[in-house]
């Protein structure tokens, strides 16, 4: 993995590029079901999807969830991360293309640990938020300060 | 479907109901089958160790070394088909799980509090906390989900 940016070089503000993934498939649904355990059928049984009052399978906010988490950890070291909340919105559906995008809301110090605070979103393509979110990771300096 | 709902049942009888501890072992091939399901090559997951470090929301994999005795909501009355999963949230006490331990785990229903939905009739939201402790005893991450119940289905 990359290194992550210093601390002292990552100010308020700043944003990876965003991260554009999609259309979203069932397969990539049940690839992550199956990875995460759960199985619910709401996420790839039409018959079940359709009986519980939907128009069909739907996503699991876990899986963008998780890739959120991915992208971030890329960006800042998936060893540093302190904190990862998701909020579940609108839901997604397969066919969506999915932009995922996160920004530093604020840089501190705490428990010797030097923190970076991030606000998340992954957005439907053409619809609405998907998922909003906030994480919180420990980035070492390394200008030596 | 099943209408039944905990909506009879009051918070108090349902907060601070906890499973059974269970052990959660984190392992290369797991990790490395969660990395490839949110995007990531486990390759560039490598850690100092060489093993692949567990992406942050690799704990809900958790739930596979769970069963109905370390379920709080077991014989709680919930109908799982009327919840929907609010919010998320992974807290790391200063170091994020490593392959190769076993972190034991322990689930328990934090809080219960009702609202009135957009359209009509009560939610029901309930946080369920995770604890995962090291060998030492050590907190060493929490899992905290937010279920919506509702009472009817909502539509997407």
């Amino acid at each position: 993995m990359s290194a992550p940016p210093s601390w002292n070089d990552l100010q308020v503000g700043a944003a990876p590029p965003a991260y554009v993934d999609g259309p979203m498939t069932l397969t990539d649904i049940v690839r992550y079901q199956g990875a995460s355990g759960d199985l619910n059928p709401l996420h790839h049984d039409p018959g079940y999807a359709q009986a519980a009052g939907y128009s069909g399978p739907f996503a699991v906010g876990m899986r963008q969830a998780g890739v959120l988490a991915a992208q971030a950890g890329r960006w800042l070291g998936h060893a540093n991360v302190r904190r990862f909340r998701v909020r579940f919105q609108e839901q997604a559906w397969p066919g969506d293309v999915l932009v995922y995008e996160m920004r530093v809301t604020g840089k501190r110090e705490e428990g010797g640990e030097r923190l970076v605070d991030l606000e998340l979103t992954c957005t439907r393509q053409g619809g609405g938020v998907h998922l909003r979110g906030t994480a919180t990771y420990a980035v070492p300096d390394r200008s030596g300060a | 479907m099943s209408t039944e709902t905990t909506a009879g049942t009051e918070p108090a009888a349902l907060v601070g109901r906890a499973g059974a501890p269970f052990p959660v072992r984190i392992e290369h091939g797991k990790v490395a089958e969660f990395a490839r399901a949110v995007g990531l090559d486990p390759a560039e997951l490598a850690g100092s160790d060489g093993e692949p470090v567990p992406p942050a929301t690799f704990l809900t994999t958790a739930r596979l070394w769970s069963g109905p005795a370390n379920d709080p909501w077991t014989g709680a009355g919930r109908n799982r088909s009327r919840v929907l999963h609010g919010e998320q949230e992974f807290v790391f006490h200063g170091r994020c799980p490593r392959v190769g331990e076993t972190l034991t785990a322990t689930s328990r229903i934090e809080s219960v509090f009702e609202k009135s939905g957009r359209r009509g009739g009560t939610l029901r939201f309930s946080v369920t906390v995770t604890e995962f402790r090291d060998a030492a005893g050590t907190l060493v991450a929490e899992a905290r989900s937010t279920g919506i119940e509702t009472s009817r289905a909502a539509t997407g």
